[in-house]
């Protein structure tokens, strides 16, 4: 993955797939890290199946045997000297939490989350999607229920809307970030 | 800076033409991107953004574009369904940014497959 964005956007399918009704996404960035911290209230996981889930050969896809997205970015943590943790609960919900080194020359950069955020709202159906951004001081928060709710019946997969959004998460992180790349 | 309150603005505009998608329903093109880790990796995203783009700019109202999940395929990722009613579904390979655009004037728009892209050309 080119882009720590792309992660996020490949692990919170997950958490809608598991048929959460509450995703939160965090983005924090501090002195040494940028951490990613996705959670969802979704059916879960055994202890059985959270001790292999980090193994690519562990995957809940029947086409074929290999799944791909949690030993991705648990790899892409841990190169560049950040960390990584999942938990996990049957029908309590999922957390997964990956520290990047902020500073290492191996860490890929944070991307367009905006275009994440954007590819992942045509499909959340009910489920409330939390996007929040939290780095030198400042805080952007996206609630999708607060957006269903100024639309007031326009459907959210408008591609309209959808591009509108994207630009505003990209626009308003680009402005705490003071112009910088993180 | 866009706020979530420039949303009621756009909401206010579309009403109208959310009315006429209504009526267009029943001929609706989707297009489908394939999205799994192995789509995403191979770069779908942008794929799927230049789609959106291209549908907005057009106002192509009585188009679709979705995400799906793995389809066994991976090294052909980024893979595109269309699926014109009526027609066979088109099965698209190794899409770009680029590539979509093509897709969308030529096929979406004109109704000419792009035979070039089509699974199946490469091999």
């Amino acid at each position: 993955m080119r882009e720590l964005s792309l992660n996020i956007l490949d692990i919170a399918e997950n958490s809608l797939k598991a048929k959460a009704t509450v995703v939160t996404i965090d983005v924090t960035v501090d002195e040494d890290f940028v951490t990613i911290t996705i959670d969802d209230n979704g059916c879960g996981m055994s202890a059985e199946f959270l001790a292999k889930v980090t193994d690519p050969f562990t995957t809940t896809r029947t086409t074929r045997k290999v799944g791909m997205g949690i030993p991705l970015i648990k790899m892409a943590a841990e190169q560049c000297g950040g960390s990584f943790e999942i938990t996990s609960q049957v029908d309590v919900g999922t957390t997964l939490k990956a520290s990047f080194g902020r500073h290492s020359i191996d860490r890929p950069p944070l991307g367009s989350v905006g275009e994440s955020i954007m590819t992942l709202l045509p499909d959340i159906g009910e489920t409330r999607l939390i996007f929040s951004y939290q780095a030198f001081g400042q805080t952007f928060v996206l609630d999708s229920d607060e957006i269903k709710q100024q639309l007031d019946g326009i459907p959210l997969d408008e591609p309209e809307i959808l591009l509108f959004i994207k630009q505003m998460i990209d626009e308003n992180i680009t402005t705490i970030n003071g112009g910088n790349v993180i | 800076m866009k706020s979530i309150a420039d949303i009621k603005a756009i909401r206010d505009k579309m009403q109208a033409q959310i009315v006429v998608r209504d009526k267009e329903q029943s001929n609706e093109i989707r297009i489908v991107v394939g999205m799994a880790t192995c789509g995403i990796s191979a770069g779908a995203r942008p794929v799927f953004n230049t789609l959106m783009d291209e549908v907005s700019t057009r106002q192509l109202r009585n188009v679709k574009v979705s995400r799906s999940g793995c389809l066994g395929m991976c090294r052909l990722e980024p893979i595109v369904e269309v699926f014109v009613p009526g027609q066979d579904k088109v099965t698209y390979c190794h899409v770009d940014a680029d590539k979509a655009k093509v897709i969308i004037a030529n096929h979406i728009v004109n109704g000419n497959i792009c035979t070039e892209y089509l699974i199946g050309a490469e091999e």
